[in-house]
């Protein structure tokens, strides 16, 4: 399988810069799987878990939105926050969910969005009882 | 002669001050290198960012794009942000972001424009309060915030979208310093929306992209990140510029209160030789009257 680059930076560092044969992508419209040669695409994420598939394995992130910008020779991530799946603490994860409830309340006020909020809501609180 | 006592007092209180400068220079100097490796590593995605920004904006613009792209299609209320330091002892540096504010304020004013105005920082709200204190709206405290985080600028982007949707203003500009160097920083406004890219961030390959769920949909969800990106990326640079700032500052500083120490030991020895020499004036003459 041939190698891509891929990249993932926050506003606030570069997380990940390595050579990769395939990348999860949880896309706003559902998973997608990128690898080499796809059609350039630019699609906004969800949150959720970012999988990327090189010659020493398979690394996993857990992505809180952004998009991602696909072409024939790499994958870049932006992501608001990405935390090393390995990394995430339990406390760094309740935040997560502390802000996808918040952010689920202030959208059940303004009735908008509810529906798109408690997805978010739920897979953050799926995702903090896998870490923790 | 107590002339002498006040002139040792004088040297020794500039010696301690010339010890606070230096200090104080070398903390900038510290926090200068974190502020800029900061700064470095949000450039990655800053660029990209805009890159994707720019390609989306010249694709999607024209009839039925976001309002935060086209406009509310006029543009009478003006939004300010003027970011400044915390902490002053930094030279020109809060005082030119503020005089730049005021002068657009004022050329806003003349044009018959409603200006309102937003400060971050506590040295800028104090400047602009004094001249301005009828077109201030609020202020962004972040007095406690030690390390400025993609959070804060979130929390920034978050105001000023909320009072864009609540209609109160139809244009929002940035002020910030941008950072060439520890001795140049300048004092840059930024319209942040209307959405304008920022210059050389073109898409240069040209190259087609899908768009998934649509360009419309990323666009809606990308403008409101495009205003907390640009809000962060100058949080970053006028944090880096605050620094340079100081340090070169308190450099001048210190090196001032060097030469004020050496004028000050000449005038000291100068006047106890003057003593010395009247003692023995003294002295000889008593002797000699004998």
């Amino acid at each position: 399988m041939a190698d891509f680059k891929f990249d993932l930076v926050s506003p606030e560092r570069r997380l990940a810069e390595m050579e990769a044969t395939e990348v999860q992508i949880p896309g706003a419209d559902g998973d997608m799987t990128a690898m080499a040669d796809h059609a350039p695409t630019i699609t906004t994420l969800r949150p959720g878990i970012l999988a990327v598939t090189h010659s020493g394995g398979v690394e996993e992130y857990i992505v809180s939105g952004g998009f991602a910008e696909i072409t024939g020779t790499g994958v870049s991530v932006l992501a608001e926050k990405a935390i090393p799946k390995s990394e995430a603490t339990a406390e760094q994860m309740e935040k997560l969910v502390a802000d996808a409830t918040a952010a689920f309340e202030a959208a059940k006020e303004s009735g908008n969005g509810v529906d798109e909020a408690d997805a978010v809501r739920n897979t953050m609180t799926e995702l903090a009882a896998s870490v923790a | 002669m107590a002339n002498l006592k006040d002139l040792k007092n004088r040297i020794e209180s500039v010696k301690s001050t010339r010890k606070i400068t230096k200090a104080m220079q070398m903390v900038a100097a510290a926090k200068l290198r974190r502020a800029q490796e900061a700064a470095e590593m949000s450039r990655p995605y800053t660029e990209r960012f805009n890159a994707v920004m720019a390609g989306l904006a010249s694709a999607a613009g024209g009839e039925g794009a976001p309002r935060l792209l086209s406009g509310t299609g006029s543009d009478n209320v003006h939004l300010l942000v003027v970011m400044t330091a915390e902490r002053g002892l930094c030279g020109g540096f809060n005082g030119n972001i503020a005089k730049k504010a005021k002068a657009h304020a004022a050329e806003l004013v003349a044009a018959g424009k409603t200006v309102k105005i937003i400060t971050v920082g506590k040295k800028g709200r104090d400047a602009i309060k004094r001249d301005l204190e009828s077109h201030f709206i609020g202020h962004v405290d972040l007095t406690e915030v030690k390390r400025v985080g993609y959070e804060n600028a979130q929390d920034i982007a978050r105001d000023v979208l909320a009072r864009f949707d609540g209609e109160e203003f139809d244009v929002a500009t940035i002020f910030y310093a941008k950072f060439v160097n520890v001795v140049t920083q300048i004092p840059t406004a930024q319209q942040i929306i209307p959405f304008e890219a920022p210059e050389g961030a073109e898409n240069e390959d040209g190259t087609l992209y899908d768009y998934e769920p649509s360009e419309e949909a990323i666009l809606a969800d990308l403008l409101p990140r495009a205003v907390a990106t640009q809000i962060f990326a100058a949080l970053l640079e006028n944090g880096a510029s605050e620094q340079g700032a100081r340090m070169s500052a308190m450099d001048n500083a210190t090196r001032n209160a060097g030469e004020m120490i050496d004028k000050l030991t000449i005038q000291y020895n100068r006047s106890r030789q003057a003593v010395i020499t009247n003692e023995l004036i003294e002295i000889i003459s008593g002797a000699e009257a004998l």
